[in-house]
């Protein structure tokens, strides 16, 4: 990585490398704006988000980013087709509801879709529920199994076959391996599904893909 | 809305400021209004403050609400202790920062605050309009407004900002006169009336117009109906507080009592504040204005003036970039409202960003100091600000 992305999360640095310089950018579940922040001053992109933590929206558009504050679920229904290049979901995917029915929106109202998210089958996590019988809980996974907002459990090699099922193409994929909020991190060649902390997807439309 | 400028006594201030006039539209060349009617001459009543960049770029219009005026900021004399109706959002380092961009604030057609309105001398009669004023709308009061960006030659308003019926104007500038507008702040405010705020506001009225004093409208001159405006600025106060607020602020406690006076002298705090508050208004404001001002909110409605019936369509015809704010505990304009404007302007591609600012004031939010509100704004024309300069053509 260059200079140039190593100001935020690592995660976020692969993200940011995949999206075209000038490009139209909906990011959901924005936070502080950090991503949305980079690609600007990095990429030229027109950024919007959507958040909903009113301060966390609120730092957004003290700091002059295109932010709202609501649901991802139902704000991504008001767009008009095709109105971004690319709609991120960064490490939100474990926590929707209806993953399928949002990653249509998603690529309804934008070119490709960027999906990312904690990889539940890491060996640490399936060695802590072999021994010690319990909900595993790691760095990227920091919650107890009754405060954690993570309802859905994904591994690399479900979402794949869940795309396969869907009718997702998947364009790029990166397994990566890092912290939670370190700006460092690698990626994982061999045996990811065992080894990546996360999973990094840019998919688009594939053959029998609803619209 | 009401006042709350006591709190900012003590900050920075943009300082001595003036009330200037505008008069437009004089005959044979009168304003066509919404209704057909004609009339001219019109005076406006304004103030700026802060100097407008030699590109003049930097201007921002600031449109008040039912009961304020030009005077958003500042003081007239040094003696001066009530400054303008905004002074905790308007000044050097404050949220509309008068150090960078040149500020207009115009009075309303058919105010009272030194514009053209019911109390104004009718030119052909020599005498106040009263009820031969023309029902105005806000469409009228932006046109008017308009006609005065022109006088200041101003091509393009840098940001249009107000709340409540202020905020209507902002989304009627920005529909009306697409190209005049680059960024736009409605706060606390709505694409239409809703039942509940006409029907306060047909209350408001009623209780002026059953004034025998209200004489239909003539009473320039005798004794004004003090009694139903103050009644009718009761009832408005209550729409600006919030259940939370009026608990906090009064709860059941009472008035300079221990006990129940069991007659109906005010006996709870709240009674004796909004009798205060209504006779406070009746020495500022006039009660035909209340009619006009409350009437043109109540026929706003975007989408069926500029869209066919379709907020969507009338918000396609702007191409501002918009920050839409509301307050969690704002009954009369809540955030569905406000929710309704952020959909339609998504619908047709246009740049918003929204907040719900967590607040337990009520629709006053918007007045009252507060660091969140500040910052948004002040974040938003910041960007807007540099957005614009980086542009050789904006639009």
């Amino acid at each position: 990585m260059s200079d140039a992305h190593s100001l935020i999360r690592y995660d976020l640095q692969i993200i940011a490398a995949w999206i075209e310089p000038g490009s139209r950018v909906l990011d959901l579940g924005c936070g502080e704006g950090d991503l949305l922040q980079h690609l600007i001053n990095r990429k030229k992109v027109v950024g919007a988000g959507i958040e909903h933590n009113e301060e966390k929206v609120a730092r957004c558009i003290e700091k002059g980013l295109s932010v709202l504050q609501g649901d991802i679920n139902q704000e991504i229904l008001d767009y008009p087709d095709h109105a971004f290049d690319h709609v991120i979901l960064s490490q939100t995917l474990q926590q929707v509801y209806a993953p399928a029915a949002l990653i249509r929106s998603m690529l309804r109202v934008g070119r490709r879709g960027i999906v990312s998210f904690p990889n539940f089958s890491h060996w640490s996590l399936r060695l802590q529920l072999l021994l010690t019988g319990r909900a595993p809980v790691s760095r990227q996974l920091p919650y107890q199994w009754h405060d954690t907002p993570n309802i859905r459990v994904i591994t690399l090699t479900d979402f794949r076959r869940f795309a396969a099922e869907v009718g997702l193409q998947v364009l790029k994929e990166a397994a990566i391996n890092t912290n939670s909020q370190d700006r460092f991190g690698r990626i994982t060649k061999v045996l990811p599904n065992l080894r990546a902390t996360y999973g990094i997807y840019m998919i688009a439309a594939g053959k029998g893909f609803p619209s | 809305m009401s006042e709350y400028i006591e709190h900012s006594k003590d900050s920075v201030s943009v300082g001595l400021v003036e009330k200037k006039f505008f008069t437009f539209a004089a005959p044979p060349h009168e304003m066509v209004l919404e209704s057909g009617a004609r009339i001219g001459p019109l005076t406006l009543a304004y103030e700026t403050y802060g100097s407008l960049a030699p590109d003049r770029q930097n201007a921002v219009l600031i449109l008040h609400a039912l009961s304020g005026d030009s005077h958003a900021a500042g003081v007239y004399t040094e003696r001066d202790e009530k400054p303008g109706w905004w002074d905790c959002m308007v000044g050097p380092g404050k949220g509309i920062d008068t150090d960078r961009f040149f500020v207009i604030c115009a009075n309303i057609i058919g105010s009272c605050m030194g514009s053209t309105g019911p109390s104004s001398v009718n030119s052909a009669t020599g005498r106040p309009y009263g009820l031969d004023f023309p029902v105005v709308t806000i469409g009228d009061m932006v046109a008017a407004q308009k006609a005065l960006i022109d006088h200041l030659g101003i091509a393009q308003l840098l940001c249009v900002v107000g709340g409540s019926i202020g905020g209507m104007q902002v989304l009627e500038w920005c529909v009306r006169y697409p190209g005049m507008v680059y960024a736009a702040i409605p706060l606390a405010t709505t694409m239409r009336h809703s039942a509940l705020a006409i029907a306060f506001n047909e209350v408001a009225r009623q209780s002026i117009m059953a004034d025998p004093n209200w004489n239909h409208g003539d009473y320039y001159g005798g004794r004004k109906p003090e009694l139903g405006l103050a009644v009718a600025r009761m009832i408005g106060h209550i729409t600006y507080l919030s259940d939370e607020s009026m608990r906090l602020k009064f709860g059941r406690r009472l008035q300079d009592k221990s006990d129940f006076s069991f007659n109906f002298d005010a006996d709870f705090q709240v009674e004796s504040y909004l009798r205060y508050q209504g006779r406070k208004f009746v020495d500022r404001f006039d009660a035909n204005s209340f009619l006009y001002i409350t009437k043109a909110a109540d026929y706003f409605d975007l989408g069926k003036q500029h869209g066919g019936g379709s907020a969507v369509q009338a918000c396609s015809k702007a191409r501002a970039r918009f920050l839409v704010i509301s307050f969690t505990s704002d009954w009369l304009y809540p955030t569905y409202q406000a929710r309704h404007i952020v959909k339609a302007l998504k619908k047709c591609g246009r740049d918003v960003s929204f907040c719900e600012i967590e607040a337990e004031w009520g629709h006053d939010a918007f007045l009252i100091p507060g660091e969140r509100l500040k910052n948004l704004i002040h974040g938003f024309l910041q960007r807007v600000h540099d957005e614009r300069r980086a542009q050789p053509h904006p639009l």
